[in-house]
């Protein structure tokens, strides 16, 4: 059946969205649930949130249902049903050092102030199939939840307690002092541009309100980058560390925990806090280059106001996700050190701020991207007409070639 | 106007389409999906569309940024022109949404079906009937009048992509008016390829001013933009930027002096169903009978509605003489 055929593209919509919906369930299993989805494919529904830039995730979860699995498609369904959500109010800036923390790391130093905390993490996991997942039950569930619940209650009191007042700060369990403040605290971290500084203190630039124009504030490249695709971040981060840059990051510190959200009371301006989020938070710390582009007058100055130092990139992403904040915090680094430099692209295609900017978003890529799966008859129409001429023009220069090529021929006899 | 008994072959076209989508169309229900606010996107949302069209109007050809928010619609699939529809339209309003020039087209019933279910609002199929025509890659045959808006679906926004695909350098030539580049591109599509190189999409000079990309309507479709009666709105969602051209502006395609600006049209080529040879007319497989694939290739107007009133036309002429 011609799919634009008169009569024929109405019908043709509608019978795929049955049949898509036959292809989901005709394998008879069990209709898996969304509370199964949000407790056991926990880092998809971090995903879908994410690139979705909502957080809410039964929601995420059902998105995952109805896509089955397409992370793309999940996250799609929920940036659509964000549109819809009226905006209320926009939250106070949150402060990853209030993180409730379940994991945070740090590569620049051996120990750091709290101590390294590996958390779950399937770093040092070998990479083997798990064949027993295969025959896993509720009660093999129960059970290893039971014996988990016995470790945990039969540690001995005193060496919790003793780890929570190495960790803590206020006496609060799972607050951790940032790593980067102690950069800070030591002089080695550079000091943010000046109007990167004068952008902090104003509103952030809202991305869903205000088409991003370029050069762009650092607050819209933060929200560009969150709420990109994690394979496109990691594409250009990579080849950024690979061999197109030379900002040879070190991971200053990452961690993922409940972050609280608090937003300005109505009525007395007070900051009430609303609930907590799962969030993950990283920060890239690498060496700041003088620019070999700057004039000497102007490296003078810099050099005078401000002494090497290390440059700080920053990633944040809804749920749980490593590789992303990695990536986003790689990138937020070599754009700044383009910038900076007043060069772009000097790195390569990741330090170009519009090429990253404009292509990691999964929505927008992969929407214009299946386009072309659309009927494009009248425009290739067009292109034939246009091939036809080109065509026609050609031969007649051949023919005139060949003539002229003859004629000299005969000349020569 | 609604009150004028429709063609017998719209008759029939909206019959179908009625029974297959269980709904509306063509009677007046207000009876949208309650879920959503009437046109989905928030009031905030269209009246930034609505400035942001005014400024565009203001400035024919000029590009105008706006938020472009996220719609249940694939970017690339229209989400541009369809907030610009939605900013627009209001419960009186008569839709018709084409594709290619088909009302029936997969993606024209999408997003009909969409409309339809944030609105509760009419949609027609006759191009003469609508008061706002959504549409990608085609102008309706029939002259829109004064009353009428078309608004044009976008993909690529800015026709110096083709020779500057930095955003912030192309903004800085089209407010320097600095259009060499572009030039040269033409001069050297005839030099290699002996006439313009461009299909459709073909740019554009607005009001003397603007270089405008004319969004993949053929080049047949370009002339229909200069001194037309019309208001044409073009809406880019995922590249989140409109633009116009008001009623009455000067719109001149690009081209020299030895290689004037030329249409697709080839006056030996007709439509098959009704004859025409004045429209733009694309190839088809015709089969034999339905999921045949013995048949031949025929050309047929890319405008379904037009070319069935036409035939209509020219069947109840033949009656009449009969008679």
């Amino acid at each position: 059946m011609g799919y634009v055929a008169a009569k024929g593209g109405t019908q043709a919509v509608l019978h795929a969205e049955e049949l898509l919906e036959y292809f989901r369930l005709k394998g008879e299993s069990e209709p898996i649930s969304v509370r199964q989805i949000q407790d056991q494919m926990r880092l998809a529904v971090d995903r879908a949130m994410g690139e979705g830039s909502l957080y809410a995730p039964e929601l995420a979860a059902l998105a995952l249902k109805q896509s089955e699995g397409d992370s793309l498609e999940a996250s799609f369904l929920l940036r659509a049903y964000r549109s819809t959500v009226p905006r209320l109010s926009y939250s106070l800036p949150a402060e990853g050092v209030r993180m409730r923390v379940l994991r945070r790391i740090s590569a620049t130093f051996k120990d750091i102030p709290g101590g390294q905390l590996l958390g779950p993490t399937r770093d040092y996991q070998l990479k083997l199939l798990n064949t027993s997942l295969i025959s896993e039950s509720s009660q093999s569930m129960h059970d290893y939840l039971s014996q988990f619940a016995h470790k945990l209650n039969g540690q001995p009191a005193q060496s919790v307690q003793a780890a929570d007042t190495q960790k803590s700060i206020d006496g609060q369990t799972g607050i951790f002092p940032k790593v980067v403040e102690n950069m800070r605290a030591q002089g080695i971290l550079a000091q943010p541009p000046a109007q990167d500084v004068a952008e902090a203190m104003a509103e952030p630039y809202d991305v869903t309100r205000k088409a991003i124009s370029f050069p762009a504030p650092r607050s819209a490249r933060l929200q560009v980058l969150t709420q990109g695709d994690v394979g496109a971040l990691q594409t250009f981060a990579y080849s950024s560390v690979r061999g197109y840059g030379d900002i040879h990051p070190t991971l200053g510190e990452l961690r993922f925990g409940y972050l609280p959200v608090e937003v300005a009371h109505p009525l007395t301006g007070e900051p009430v806090e609303i609930g907590e989020i799962l969030a993950t938070e990283c920060e890239m710390v690498s060496r700041v280059y003088a620019s070999n582009e700057q004039d000497a007058e102007q490296q003078t100055r810099h050099r005078e106001s401000s002494p090497p130092a290390f440059g700080l990139g920053y990633g944040f992403c809804f749920g749980h996700n490593e590789v992303k904040v990695m990536s986003m915090s790689i990138l937020d680094r070599v754009i700044s050190a383009a910038k900076a430099s007043g060069v772009h692209g000097q790195g390569g295609a990741a330090a170009e701020e519009e090429f990253v900017l404009l292509h990691v978003d999964g929505i927008e890529s992969s929407g214009f991207t299946a386009h072309y799966k659309l009927p494009h008859y009248v425009s290739f129409q067009s292109d034939i007409s246009v091939l036809e001429r080109a065509r026609d023009y050609r031969a007649a220069q051949s023919a005139e070639t060949a003539e002229t090529r003859q004629q000299t021929t005969q000349f020569k006899e | 106007m609604k009150d004028k008994p429709l063609s017998q072959p719209h008759k029939d076209m909206l019959d179908t389409l009625n029974t297959l989508i269980g709904t509306t169309i063509g009677t007046n229900t207000n009876g949208h999906d309650p879920l959503y606010n009437f046109g989905f996107i928030d009031e905030d949302a269209k009246r930034e569309v609505r400035r942001k069209l005014l400024k565009a109007v203001a400035l024919p050809g000029h590009q105008v940024p706006f938020a472009s928010r996220d719609m249940p619609i694939a970017r690339g699939w229209g989400t541009g022109g369809l907030q610009v529809t939605l900013a627009l339209v209001e419960p009186r309003d008569v839709v018709k949404v084409i594709d290619q020039g088909d009302d029936d087209s997969v993606n024209a019933v999408n997003l009909r079906r969409f409309i339809q279910k944030t609105t509760g609002i009419d949609f027609t199929i006759d191009t003469a009937e609508a008061t706002i025509v959504q549409t990608r890659h085609r102008i309706p045959e029939e002259p829109l009048r004064a009353d009428q808006i078309l608004v044009l679906q976008v993909p690529m926004v800015d026709p110096l992509r083709w020779v500057e695909p930095v955003i912030e350098r192309a903004t800085a030539m089209h407010a320097e008016a600095d259009y060499g580049l572009m030039w040269v591109y033409m001069y050297e599509s005839v030099v290699s390829s002996g006439d313009m190189n461009v299909a459709a999409q073909y740019p554009v000079m607005v009001e003397d001013r603007y270089m405008m990309d004319t969004t993949p309507i053929p080049r047949y479709d370009v002339p229909r933009l200069h001194m037309a009666e019309t208001l044409y709105v073009f809406g880019a969602g995922r590249e989140k930027r409109v633009y116009a051209v008001p009623p009455y502006t000067k719109v001149v395609p690009l081209s020299f002096e030895d290689y004037p600006f030329t249409t697709e049209h080839n006056p030996a080529l007709s439509c098959e169903k009704c004859g025409a040879n004045d429209t733009y007319v694309t190839g088809h497989f015709v089969p034999d009978a339905p999921t045949e694939t013995t048949g031949h290739w025929a050309y047929q107007c890319s405008d379904t509605s037009y070319c069935a009133k036409r035939a209509a036309a020219s069947r109840d002429q033949a009656v009449t003489e009969a008679s």
